[in-house]
């Protein structure tokens, strides 16, 4: 401690002892580095990669700068107060020639058809007669279609001019851009994604809510029995994930549909009346027990492992020291039990927010997924931009879940047994 | 809090008076398999203020003993009594006992000041009365100044000190305690064991001590029950059972002892001759012996054997010629191995004092001792 701090520690061939440390686990460094960089190569290309192309998708703009190029320059310096000028009719016709020859309008009109209804419309039918057109070309395009003579129409190509939009966030939460630039909302009747990411998220939260109710006693059993009783448990445990997700799943409508075992067994208890069947899947509650039980390992494990840890001393002690034992173990076994509670609801939540298999076959129309949207923005609409928003959104939901998780408890409770 | 250590003690034998008996074992049995038995018809009468170790290597029985009167362990069979009344159906958390445990048990989650008022909050005392109860216990630990921290911030005696406060402060009569000393290191745990001997003098509680470490037991008990196979060897003071052990394990098990083998040949009054296997005959007191003809072990400590350099020959009953194997300079006193009576590993203790000549391996030297000292135990 009588040596200056400033003066660097030397091997004793004169060495710093920085530099000498460094060369020595240089070695093992590579080694390590080599063992996984299979997998860092693979994390890139299969996650990664798609990950960040998902990101840009969702604000990539690109239909209207490309394919409207002579157009969006010519509206360059339009104020918006009354309609372009004739360089921007004749700009536009060049612009819809040119595409109609390449046959490569259907994207751009799909795109400006989200913002405005009826425009691919009145871009494929003004294609067609593009070849007809003459000058003046402002007023024969409007009389093509009068679409053309509206100032918004206009004030809609210059705004998707930008290389960037957030309109496919914006569409993503139910809300749009007006023609004057103002964030409102869409429509009642076009509003869904609102609703479903609140039903995404309240109904993970009972899932979570339900997994640790049912997990928890069952951790505790695994965790205090004695080892030969516990391995059997813990077989019993793991046994869901030897079993096909989908088989599971439809294992779940087989019991709870109207005509299922557990409707035939109610009705012949007399319980309930045969034409008063419980409707108990293709709903929400479908999907809640379904999920629950597919992610109850999820629960169990991380709180095992924490709970494993908990001597058994603890609870004894609080026992001797004169605690009765439901005070015992609220004062002293549950409170060290939290990290294993917030890991494994962390875990079940964000699992359960991004689930799909199960809700899309138990779901119905009203247990529906967040999730589903996505795959049928995918599928079906091919509004790929609008799918990209929708799960960057929940991403950053996951993200803000995990800081605030690691925040207060710390991500390496995490643990599966 | 007041001083009862003075009549606790004193009285060697244990009474047979049970209406003085604080706590009692009455022919407990316990079995966890219904195959084999943990303990065995375990008796034991314990005084008020006493401070009883149970001794005994591990897997002998004596913390299972501990967790039965602790309430976290039901008897198979028997009675335990606490002040006459028994417990078997108490639960442990209205049994009212003190324990301290191997590792502590301190609630992690909990500040020592929170961990010494849980027994108080849960019998509801006032906040006043705790906060008065927790400061005085910190004093008696001398941790006043840690009230704060958390377990994980105090070293192992602290801990150790913080859990021995926690199961005093709510004023029990009966504390037990399960090896509290065993994680740690040599100093600390001689320092703690005058601490809690102390802190027993001054409380005058009763307690039951666990332990496997045989200097311990020796420094801090009234009495010591030593513990083999699940059956209570020998009950007695340390004294008694370091000078006079009645079975061959309570020799072997406390202290160090040489052992010869033997068949006993004849009975001489208080005396008895053992025919060696070595073909030598040792003089001996029969403590566990039949008849003649019957096999024995002759108990005999290391520092009761004397080198005997001719002048004072007459004194001893017993006399052999060994040799020297091995000789350990241990400082204040020499540790010299010999061959004797066909013993190899007979262990001499000599201390280091003016006019003991130095020894060599393979040198020959005269040994004797008392047949007073050589016990003859059972085989």
């Amino acid at each position: 401690m009588s040596e200056s701090p400033a003066a660097p520690l030397r091997t004793a061939d004169g060495v710093p002892l920085k530099v000498s440390l460094r060369r020595t686990v240089r070695r093992s460094k590579i080694k390590a580095l080599l063992l996984v960089a299979p997998l860092l190569i693979f994390l890139f290309i299969a996650f990664l990669m798609p990950l960040f192309e998902m990101l840009w998708r969702s604000v990539d703009n690109p239909e209207v700068s490309t394919h409207l190029s002579r157009t969006v320059s010519a509206l360059e310096g339009w104020n918006g107060e009354s309609l372009p000028d004739e360089a921007a009719f004749a700009a536009l016709a060049e612009d819809l020639r040119e595409g109609q020859q390449e046959r490569n309008l259907g994207l751009l009109s799909s795109r400006l058809n989200y913002e405005k209804s009826g425009m691919r419309s009145t871009i494929s039918r003004t294609a067609r007669r593009v070849d007809t057109l003459e000058p003046p070309y402002r007023a024969s395009l409007i009389e093509v279609n009068d679409t053309w003579g509206e100032l918004d129409t206009w004030k809609l190509i210059q705004r998707e001019a930008s290389p960037y939009t957030i309109s496919y966030y914006l569409a993503a939460v139910d809300l749009q851009l007006s023609p004057d630039g103002e964030i409102v909302k869409v429509p009642e009747h076009m509003r869904i994604h609102a609703t479903l990411f609140w039903r995404t998220l309240w109904m993970s939260a009972v899932i979570t809510g339900l997994t640790l109710l049912l997990g928890y006693p069952v951790a505790f059993l695994l965790a205090s029995l004695p080892a030969r009783h516990s391995n059997l448990l813990m077989i019993l445990v793991l046994l869901p994930f030897w079993t096909s997700l989908l088989v599971r799943t439809t294992t779940w409508i087989a019991i709870l549909q109207s005509q299922g075992v557990l409707n035939d067994v109610m009705v012949a208890l007399g319980l309930i009346a045969d034409e008063a069947r419980w409707q108990m899947i293709h709903n929400k509650l479908g999907t809640i027990i379904a999920m629950t039980h597919i992610l109850l390992p999820f629960m169990i494990l991380p709180l095992y492992s924490v709970m494993k840890t908990i001597p058994p001393s603890y609870m004894r002690a609080a026992r001797s020291l004169g605690g009765k034992p439901f005070l015992s173990f609220r004062r002293v076994y549950f409170p060290l039990t939290i990290p294993g509670i917030a890991a494994g609801g962390i875990l079940v939540f964000i699992l359960s927010i991004g689930y799909y298999i199960t809700p899309a076959l138990v779901g119905g129309q009203s247990g529906r997924f967040i999730t589903n949207y996505i795959a049928y923005h995918m599928q079906t609409s091919l509004n790929w931009g609008l799918a990209a928003a929708i799960a960057s959104i929940l991403l950053f939901v996951v993200i803000i879940c995990y800081l605030v998780f690691n925040r207060l408890i710390g991500v390496d409770k995490v643990k599966l047994g | 809090m007041n001083e009862t250590l003075a009549d606790a003690g004193v009285e060697t034998a244990a009474t047979t008076e049970t209406s003085s008996c604080f706590a009692r074992f009455v022919n407990v049995q316990k079995s966890y398999d219904g195959v084999e038995l943990v303990v065995k018809d375990f008796s034991l009468d314990i005084r008020k203020g006493e401070f009883v170790t149970l001794l005994g290597p591990s897997g002998s029985g004596k913390t299972t003993c501990l967790m039965m009167m602790a309430g976290f362990e039901t008897p198979t069979h028997g009675e335990i009594l606490l002040k006459d009344e028994p417990i078997s159906g108490l639960p442990p958390h209205k049994r009212g006992i003190g324990m301290v445990f191997q590792n502590y048990a301190l609630f992690p989650h909990m500040t020592v000041a929170e961990n010494l008022a849980f027994p108080l909050e849960v019998r509801h005392l006032n906040k006043a009365q705790i906060k008065e109860k927790v400061d005085k216990a910190l004093a008696m630990v001398r941790l006043e100044e840690f009230g704060d921290r958390r377990p994980a911030q105090l070293s192992g005696g602290q801990q150790q000190r913080v859990a021995l406060a926690r199961a005093l402060v709510f004023e029990p009569e009966l504390v037990l305690m399960d090896e509290p000393l065993g994680a740690l290191d040599k100093n600390l745990r001689e320092e703690m064991q005058y601490e809690i001997k102390r802190i027993h003098a001054r409380l005058g509680v009763t307690m039951i001590y666990v332990t496997h470490d045989q200097t311990e037991a020796l420094t801090m008990s009234d009495r010591i029950a030593v513990f083999n196979d699940g059956i209570v060897q020998q009950l007695a003071s340390p004294d008694e059972l370091y000078e006079r052990p009645e079975n061959a394990f309570v020799a072997y098990f406390i202290g160090e002892n040489n052992r010869l083998q033997g068949e006993v040949c004849e009975h001489l009054g208080d005396d008895c001759k053992v025919r060696l296997d070595s073909g030598d005959t040792v003089i001996a007191k029969p403590v566990a012996v039949g008849g003649v003809g019957s096999r024995t072990t002759l108990s005999l400590r290391p520092e009761r054997v004397s080198i005997l350099r001719g002048d004072a020959a007459e004194q001893f009953d017993n006399q052999f010629t060994a040799t020297v194997q091995e000789v350990i300079y241990l400082g204040d006193h020499l540790r010299t191995r010999v061959a004797v009576c066909g013993n190899d590993d007979f262990i001499l203790k000599t201390p280091n004092a003016q006019g003991v000549g130095v020894m060599r391996p393979g040198q020959q030297i005269q040994v004797g001792w008392s047949s007073a000292d050589c016990r003859a135990l059972d085989a």
